[in-house]
């Protein structure tokens, strides 16, 4: 129900006159407030704090405690009131939520105390407005983890049942649950940095003969070089294909990210044993050793940050692209400003722009390295605004990318995105329930024959109290402007579900247009009308005098079968 | 004798510049050209004022509401729009949220002019209980004339068939997609056909006022209908 703007309804059922002269049928008859009450104050004394708030706003709510009647269990006769012996602060809240329809979480609450407090007031915490949900479901969040992390240090035994495979992953992915992962981990890593550091080695000038130049040490120790690096390569193949076995889905493990760099850091092993010494492909081949050095990427299972820094990276992408397309930007606009300012002087090293793209791009990073520098004034004075913009251009988008870094480094540790992409469509699901609850009341009511005019025709007070029950004067007036908008167009307000039966079906057959008639005709159509279930459904009822007693006849049946 | 040439060309390139630059500061000193579009906006909050209404007596002189009836309207007009006035978004949501299946944005748009009877955008407490003053508890007379001039999109004093059919189009959008019968096409046409019928005495394509009061007047159905909302407040 529109209880947010219920203050509005009397507003918006007089503007129906306006449909009123349109209209070819008559119109159904008003719902009549039978205890016309004058609006009154009453007291809620919450923990000895008393707010004060007219009856009417509390009843916008009929689902909650306060808009029901089960506040009359917490009506204390002495005083005239009702008393809760909740928390004041959080109540303020609550009452809020009547008042402007819209519910709000404080900061400084803590999640687990005013979850209860919504809980005991029968307030559902969807409704939150988007102002305080992100807030809300990241403190549910962190409550949530801090639970589960509660849970995990307790059950981290072993499960009993695990196959030998499930037993393999989880030793590789968390290597401190049995001291075979550990040593297993710790060997690895020793591995790793081994290989590195071969290669690294492998370069440096050992010590000359006296007859030749300084050789690399791999040229020199050509076999021990060649035996560390096959011993390494033996160690991660033999890891890879662990993994491989162990991996509960193997076709993402080989998408992953992971094994990917493994297979990059040990092909160029194999490759360089298929091919033979040949001058040709010699060149191909020291291209392949390069990307020996992706080895050293596999320390990123080994540590936490790392990961998390790629993350980052990952995810700044957008701050990344911008801070380069800038730089682009200006190293194009003062290459070309230095090119044509140091074009007069003689032995210019500007010989063309792209020739002082060096130039630009070392002086905005504020390297200097001075092997290109302007002669000219013009030059100089270009020079000098370059370098004093280069500063600012990168200066600008780095505290982006570190507040970034460091935000994702607090939220990301545990959570992923995508779980929190899925409690948003639940939640946007079940807020769309909620709102869909009110059209779905009007539809659920008419099927079941609440209308009121039965009301006037007799007049037996406990049928006036059982359905006065079940819907508030408010939703009944609002049913009743609804219905005139049905009369006025001719056309009935039906579930999603019933219109698509009925415009397939439309579809198949030629379908005969029905005149209005208000013969008893209606009593056999209006079962059509509504959806075919096992209920009994009700006639729309006439308004018009002579057929009163139909209606009569037909809702008194459904009395007993009234819904509670 | 070139390298000369050149550094002048040089120096004559940073002239150009600085001139450049100057200029464009000049220009937006004197308010020419603006850098930032927040400037436009800016001005629109100054504007934004907050409305008092008339004293309780002197609306209660003007309209047929009690002081109690009156206070209650005022509570709730206030709690929606805590500035005083409504504006057509603020309208059109608030009426929105009673029909949840359809779109009430354009009926809701011919509502809003109704109301706004000064023509100024926004609709204020007094627009808003003259109307329902009118709707509650005026005569059949002055319920008709509101209603006509709720048809009368542009206020010339005749219906159009293309003013009534832009009405009744607004109308059958309020009832949404998930109807029964479903709803066609020419559904709109049709009912603006039928009402022509009725109304227009002389068959001149325009329905004026005198000849809507006659056929409402004659109509038992509207008559009635009328009278349906006499209690709500």
């Amino acid at each position: 129900m529109a209880a947010g703007v219920a203050a509005w309804l009397p507003f918006a059922r007089a503007a129906a006159i306006g449909w009123m002269p349109v209209a070819n049928l008559p119109m159904p008859v008003a719902p009549t407030e039978k205890n016309k009450r004058q609006d009154e104050l009453i007291i809620l004394n919450v923990s000895g704090r008393r707010f004060q708030t007219w009856r009417n706003t509390l009843d916008r709510y009929p689902d909650t405690l306060l808009g029901s009647s089960e506040k009359e269990f917490f009506y204390n006769e002495e005083t005239k009131e009702y008393f809760f012996d909740r928390d004041p602060d959080v109540f303020r809240s609550v009452l809020n939520f009547y008042r402007t329809g819209k519910l709000h979480y404080p900061r400084y609450e803590c999640i687990s105390s005013y979850d209860e407090e919504l809980a005991f007031f029968g307030i559902l915490p969807e409704i939150i407005g988007d102002c305080c949900y992100e807030e809300y479901k990241d403190r549910k969040r962190e409550n949530a983890e801090r639970l589960m992390d509660d849970q995990e240090d307790n059950k981290d035994a072993k499960l009993p049942n695990m196959t030998f495979r499930e037993t393999m992953w989880r030793a590789f992915e968390n290597p401190h649950t049995s001291t075979m992962a550990l040593v297993f981990y710790y060997v690895t890593g020793f591995f790793i940095a081994v290989s590195v550091i071969t290669n690294v080695v492998e370069t440096v000038p050992c010590g000359s003969s006296p007859n030749m130049k300084e050789v690399p040490c791999g040229e020199r120790y050509t076999v021990a070089f060649f035996c560390m690096d096959t011993a390494c390569v033996m160690i991660f193949t033999v890891e890879y294909l662990m993994r491989l076995f162990a991996a509960p889905s193997r076709y993402r493990f080989m998408r992953s990210v992971m094994s990917i760099i493994d297979v990059v850091a040990i092909l160029p092993y194999y490759i360089g044993l298929v091919m033979t010494d040949n001058e040709d492909v010699s060149g191909a081949f020291v291209t392949l050793r390069v990307f020996r050095v992706f080895r050293i990427f596999k320390f990123s299972r080994h540590s936490q940050g790392l990961r998390i820094l790629g993350y980052t990276l990952k995810s700044c992408a957008s701050e990344l692209g911008f801070l380069l397309f800038s730089l682009t930007m200006a190293i194009i606009i003062f290459a070309t400003v230095m090119f044509y300012a140091e074009k007069g002087s003689s032995s210019s090293k500007f010989t063309s722009i792209p020739a002082s793209f060096w130039y630009t791009i070392v002086t905005m990073t504020t390297l200097g390295y001075g092997d290109m520098v302007p002669k000219t004034i013009a030059g100089k004075i270009f020079g000098s605004i370059c370098s004093l913009s280069g500063v600012l251009v990168i200066a600008l988008p780095v505290p982006v990318i570190v507040s970034n870094f460091s935000r994702i480094y607090h939220q990301n540790q545990r959570a992923d995105k995508r779980r929190a992409q899925k409690v948003q469509k639940a939640r946007l699901a079940r807020i769309r329930i909620s709102k869909t609850g009110s059209s779905n009341a009007f539809l659920h009511s008419k099927r079941n024959g609440l209308f009121n005019e039965a009301l006037e025709f007799t007049s037996s007070t406990e049928e006036e109290q059982r359905l006065n029950k079940s819907t508030s004067l408010l939703e009944s007036q609002h049913h009743h402007l609804l219905h005139c908008l049905e009369k006025t167009t001719n056309h009935e307000f039906v579930d999603e579900q019933y219109y698509q039966q009925s415009y397939l079906d439309a579809g198949l057959q030629n379908y005969p247009s029905r005149s209005p008639s208000l013969s008893s005709q209606d009593g056999v159509t209006g079962t059509c009308c509504t959806r075919r279930s096992k209920k009994h459904h009700s006639p729309l009822p006439n308004a018009s005098a002579p057929a009163h007693l139909q209606p009569l006849k037909h809702t008194h049946t459904h009395q007993q079968a009234a819904p509670v | 004798m070139l390298s000369a040439i050149w550094e002048t060309e040089g120096l004559q390139t940073v002239g150009i510049v600085v001139l450049v630059f100057a200029s464009i500061k000049l220009l937006h000193l004197l308010g020419l050209i603006s850098f930032s579009e927040d400037s436009v906006e800016d001005e629109l909050e100054l504007s934004a004022v907050r409305h008092r209404p008339e004293g309780l007596e002197q609306l209660e002189a003007q309209t047929r509401f009690s002081r109690k009836e009156l206070q209650i309207l005022y509570r709730g007009f206030k709690n929606e729009c805590p500035s005083g006035v409504v504006n057509e978004e603020t309208f059109k949501d608030i009426y929105a949220q009673f029909f949840p299946q359809g779109d009430a944005s354009t009926y809701a748009h011919f509502l809003f002019n109704a109301f706004d009877t000064d023509h100024n955008g926004s609709v204020s407490f007094e627009d808003f209980v003259m109307g329902l003053s009118i709707l509650l508890r005026g005569t059949i007379q002055e319920k008709l004339n509101w209603a006509f001039n709720l048809y009368d999109i542009n206020k010339d004093g005749y219906i159009t068939k293309e003013e009534m059919l832009d009405i009744m189009k607004a109308i059958y959008d309020m009832m949404g997609k998930c109807t029964y019968p479903v709803l066609k096409e020419e559904t709109p046409r049709q009912h603006v056909e039928v009402f022509f019928q009725k109304m227009d005495k002389n068959k001149d394509g325009v329905v004026t006022i005198d000849e809507f009061i006659d056929c409402c007047q004659n109509d038992e159905n509207i008559m009635r209908s009328m009278h349906l909302f006499e209690n709500v407040l």
